[in-house]
């Protein structure tokens, strides 16, 4: 292995004296791991939006994910197991991503004058992309690192609670429009990266892609928005009882 | 009807010791129809003898006079100052290219060292016995090769990327680009491993982060944007 190493960084080449195949499969999972987590958002995004509809929703939609139709009342560790894949394949995203970050002075001061200078649609999204990506390393990672350790404190009082008297919202805040921002303009490139969409006619339907993903990009804000001040709301109204447990009281379920 | 125009151009000469970069402004009378070549010739002509600036075919063909024209890369002899509304227009030489003096960069020996990285030639099926009837291509497929032929290596695919900005070892779109026709060629031999072992890197097609200024900025209107894909798709494969 070390062998084979030393041979492919002096040559550039393996010991079969061909190219290594694994900058293709870096590729291949930077896209893989970042549609993952694109499609996770677009689901988690929803779920969590299910407090618009009231606390009893959402408090079912929190058993469902504790599993309780599959164990009694459910438990909390599923919400762990689940937010432990996720942060696996969210550092190893960053760790993909990360190489097309500008690396040094010259580089990130050639980038920015470039794109001031060029003004030019796309590249600018990408600006918004590795900037967002950036703020995602630690606003992400606070989040799911909450998740995996206090998952029993997910509900319509203990979320808001944290929301608000945990004064979390800010952090919310960020979070909510960076990964929004990142993973629309992750999705767009995605499609135009590998061709998804590309048709008959490449420029035209890529003017349409981007303007659909605008539109539900800008759809996801304004839920992510809506939901944010609905547990400020419901933090702000439950204060003084900080650490109280909801409990259904209407007989729905 | 005719108004001044105010182009600024930045203005330094590497080989000389005592030169210094500065921006040097230039007025001048539009004409109708004026391009940038046109007036870039004018000021030459009469107001800086010392301006460099590149041109041959001042018909967007042979693709000499590529420049960042008020933040774009662009063609001098394709860009009328009519289109800029307040009359200022700002020139700087193309980046990612070696500069020369003033607005001229050297594109050419860029674009040698691509065309050996990417062996841009065909690697023939067969010898060719002349006396023969040619073997017949579809006609699509011919017309599909042909139109990733008319690239005039102007470079503005390479100055307007933001990979090549930062990296200066990427191949470019125009690299891609020709790698992709002699894929499609059906008379190479040569398979995607093949292709694989010159453009399957950092510094080849996974460098490319699908900005599209390439294609965005390509004055030749090359389907970079879906050809580059293409290429991405068979090389993840090969
Ligand atoms: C839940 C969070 C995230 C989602 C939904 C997400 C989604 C995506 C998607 C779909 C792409 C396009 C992939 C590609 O071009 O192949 C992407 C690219 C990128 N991501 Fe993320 N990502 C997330 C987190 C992060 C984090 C934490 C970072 C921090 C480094 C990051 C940095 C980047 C960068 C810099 C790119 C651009 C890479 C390139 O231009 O090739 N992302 N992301
Ligand atoms: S691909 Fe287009 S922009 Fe690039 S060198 Fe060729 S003609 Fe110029
Ligand atoms: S002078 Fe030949 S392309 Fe402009």
């Amino acid at each position: 292995m070390l062998r084979d190493n030393i041979v492919e960084s002096i040559l550039g080449k393996t010991t079969q004296k061909r190219k290594s195949r694994i900058p293709a499969k870096l590729d291949f999972l930077q896209s893989a791991t970042g549609l993952i987590l694109a499609i996770f958002i677009i689901f988690h995004l929803l779920f969590e939006a299910s407090i618009l509809f009231g606390k009893d929703s959402m408090y079912a939609i929190t058993k469902m994910f504790e599993l309780d139709f599959f164990i009694k009342d459910g438990s909390p560790i599923f919400i762990s197991i689940l937010a432990f894949i996720i942060f696996v394949i969210f550092i190893f995203h960053a760790f993909l991503a990360m190489r097309k970050f500008p690396n040094s002075y010259r580089e990130y001061l050639r980038l920015k004058t470039h794109a001031k200078l060029m003004e030019h649609s796309d590249t600018n999204l990408w600006i918004i992309q590795i900037t967002t990506g950036f703020m995602l390393f630690f606003l992400g990672s606070i989040h799911l690192y909450i998740m995996l350790t206090q998952p029993e404190n997910i509900g319509p009082f203990a979320s808001s609670d944290r929301v608000y008297s945990d004064v979390m919202w800010p952090m919310y805040l960020m979070l909510l429009v960076s990964v929004v921002l990142h993973a629309g303009v992750g999705v767009y490139r995605l499609i135009i990266k590998w061709g998804w969409l590309d048709g008959e006619n490449p420029k035209k339907n890529r003017l349409k892609t981007r303007k659909i993903i605008k539109i539900v990009t800008i759809i996801y804000l304004i839920i992510g928005l809506f939901s944010l001040i609905t547990y400020i709301k419901i933090g702000y109204e439950h204060r003084d009882n900080y650490g109280e447990r909801y409990k259904v009281v209407s007989n729905e379920n | 009807m005719s108004r001044e125009i105010t182009i600024t151009a930045l203005k330094y000469n590497p080989s000389d010791k005592n030169s210094k970069p500065t921006f040097a402004e230039y007025k001048l009378t539009e004409t109708p129809g004026m391009t940038l070549y046109i007036a870039l010739t004018k000021i030459k002509a009469s107001i800086d003898h010392d301006l460099s600036s590149d041109f041959v075919c001042r018909a967007g063909i042979c693709g000499a006079c590529g420049m960042v024209i008020n933040g774009k890369p662009r063609l001098a002899c394709k860009t009328l100052t009519s289109e800029f509304k307040d009359g200022k227009i700002e020139l700087l030489p193309l980046p990612t290219f070696k500069l020369i003096k003033d607005l001229s960069v050297d594109t050419g020996s860029w674009m040698k060292n691509m065309s050996i990285r990417v062996n841009s030639w065909i690697e023939a099926k067969e010898q060719i016995d002349i006396n023969k009837i040619e073997k017949r291509v579809e006609p699509e497929v011919a017309q599909e090769v042909f139109e990733l032929d008319r690239c005039i290596e102007c470079g503005l695919c390479v100055a307007s990327c933001s990979t090549a900005i930062m990296r200066k070892d990427f191949v470019g779109a125009v690299g891609l680009n020709r790698v992709a026709r002699f894929q499609i060629d059906p008379h190479d031999k040569r398979t995607d491993s093949d292709f694989y072992e010159l453009i399957g890197d950092d510094e080849g097609i996974f460098g490319c982060m699908s900005l599209l200024a390439c294609e965005d900025h390509c004055p030749k209107n090359l389907p970079l944007q879906s050809k580059i894909a293409y290429m991405r798709r068979k090389m993840v494969k090969a």
